[in-house]
């Protein structure tokens, strides 16, 4: 699905990642951990494009990103669903819209997918407040919504760089098994997290295999955490 | 821009246009800029067509006409008139030379020396009007035909005072012209000043789309059709009261002269009605060229 061959990321002081070699097969379930500013963000970044590696290769679904134009690029984004840390959303239009904006900007008929769009909202939790604009939301109604934005396309792949970082206990645990259950379905899921206990918790709901970023340096850390 | 982008473009996508938030006060804005700037191409236009019109209508008459004046000798005159008259006959390029009648002169001289004047017994030089085809004739050489043959003949072209009369109608219309480019020019500066205020106050629907799969040409349109709009409807508002104003002016007359003429006539009055399609155009581009630089800064 996604593959980086020995991919360096340099910030214009120095270097943050250097020969990273991955690669995302389908259905896999992957953790991205290490500590803060280690360059998690920055992974996930280059993974779907916002970021040009400085060295190496990524390809996606066989193509080499280096290739790709603008235009490839955003059909490309398509199939990958990605939700952030800090999800932005488009504040005037009201939850519905937003999480329908994929259909919307890709011409798909919004209509015709209205009862997708309504199981989707109440497989989130969100079926009563599709009216309702996103500065109304809660932190953890928002990232539900960035993760219920993030699959309605039926992406192949899921990247999600922190998505409890701003939420509860029990929040972060509902929005595990939501992904533990896309990956059921078949998705390719990276989940960025410094939360161990997380990580931990998962081991229960999914097969995950946890990679960890030291020294600039991508590895595949020990089944026991 | 292919066939299908533009016909998109020309329907509108009321979904397209949703993700872009509204922006009252800065659309009207552009909606008042667009209006004066087309209100004061209607009248750049009317002085352009007015001017136009004067150093053509001037240049012409000026040009096709000329006037042989034949001082001699009361007993000579008629002889030197006829022998002008054969002259200027042989010559190429003159379709009619005719001498003016006594009735006709005293009607010429009437302004400035009153009805009663006594004609016969003044030395009042014999006029001949000539009227020149459409190829023109050689002035400098009827001029030294007439000195050998015809003393007391002197021809006078008009072209003394013509030229700086049609000059200044030209320089007229030159300036009009420059004032509806430069009226082009700062509609532009200004549509994309405003379009890199919206695109700068919006860059987190710009980045939210992107991340979402829009492409380029989808948020790019967002915004170009609202402002091309708003070009739209503001520069046919400004140039209806444009014209309502021009139409309003007093009517042509003679005694007005060149002021009462600036105006549009006949086939004219369609012009303006390229006012707001020129500036919708306008807006297009400009609007449609900051938002592919803005989103090219983008990844």
């Amino acid at each position: 699905m996604i593959e980086l061959e020995n991919v360096g990321y340099s910030y214009g002081g120095g270097e943050l990642l250097s020969n990273v070699t991955l690669s995302l097969s389908p259905g896999s379930f992957h953790f991205l951990t290490g500590p803060s500013g280690s360059g998690k963000t920055t992974l996930m970044k280059l993974c779907y494009g916002a970021l040009k590696p400085t060295s190496g290769r990524i390809k996606v679904f066989g193509s080499d990103m280096r290739r790709l134009d603008r235009d490839q690029m955003a059909i490309l984004r398509r199939r990958i669903g990605v939700v952030h840390q800090d999800c932005q959303f488009l504040d005037h239009l009201p939850l519905a819209d937003n999480v329908a904006l994929p259909l919307t900007v890709s011409g798909r008929d919004v209509g015709a997918e209205s009862q997708n769009l309504s199981e989707l909202l109440a497989w989130v939790g969100l079926g009563n407040r599709t009216d309702a604009l996103p500065p109304e939301l809660s932190g953890g109604e928002r990232q539900r919504a960035a993760l219920a934005r993030a699959v309605i396309m039926s992406p192949e792949v899921v990247l999600a760089d922190e998505p409890t970082g701003n939420v509860d206990w029990e929040m972060s645990q509902r929005l595990l098994t939501l992904l533990a259950e896309l990956n059921r379905m078949g998705k390719t899921v990276l989940v960025a997290s410094h939360d161990l206990a997380l990580i931990r918790a998962a081991k229960s709901l999914v097969q995950a295999r946890v990679l960890r970023i030291s020294n600039r340096k991508l590895q595949l850390a020990g089944a026991d955490l | 821009m292919s066939k299908r982008t533009i016909r998109s473009f020309l329907l509108g996508d009321a979904q397209a246009d949703r993700v872009v938030p509204p922006s009252g006060f800065t659309a009207q804005l552009t909606l008042f800029a667009a209006a004066a700037m087309a209100f004061l191409a209607v009248f750049a236009l009317a002085l352009c067509m007015a001017s136009g019109r004067l150093a053509d209508r001037w240049a012409g008459e000026l040009a096709r006409s000329a006037t042989l004046r034949i001082s001699a000798p009361a007993d000579q005159r008629d002889a030197q008139t006829a022998a002008a008259l054969e002259i200027l006959r042989q010559t190429p390029g003159i379709a009619s030379a005719r001498a003016l009648s006594m009735e006709e002169q005293a009607a010429l001289l009437t302004p400035w020396f009153g009805a009663d004047l006594p004609l016969d017994d003044l030395p009042v030089p014999q006029l001949v009007e000539i009227v020149a085809d459409d190829q023109g004739y050689d002035v400098e050489g009827l001029r030294l035909r007439l000195s050998g043959e015809v003393p007391g003949a002197v021809l006078d072209d008009h072209s003394r005072w013509r030229r700086p009369l049609v000059d200044a109608a030209n320089s007229l219309r030159r300036l009009g012209l420059m004032s509806i480019l430069l009226i082009g020019g700062a509609t532009a500066a200004m549509i994309t000043l405003a379009a890199n205020a919206a695109l700068a106050a919006n860059a987190q629907v710009i980045e939210v789309l992107r991340l979402v799969g829009a492409r380029d040409t989808y948020i790019a349109q967002a915004f170009v059709r609202r402002f091309t709009l708003r070009a739209l409807i503001g520069a046919t508002l400004g140039m209806a009261l444009g014209m309502l104003g021009v139409a309003l002016l007093p009517p042509a007359s003679d005694a007005g002269g060149f002021l009462t003429g600036l105006g549009f006539q006949g086939a004219g009055w369609a012009v303006p009605f390229l006012i707001p399609v020129l500036g919708a155009l306008v807006a297009f581009a400009a609007t449609w060229y900051s938002a592919r630089r803005r989103l090219g800064e983008l990844t």
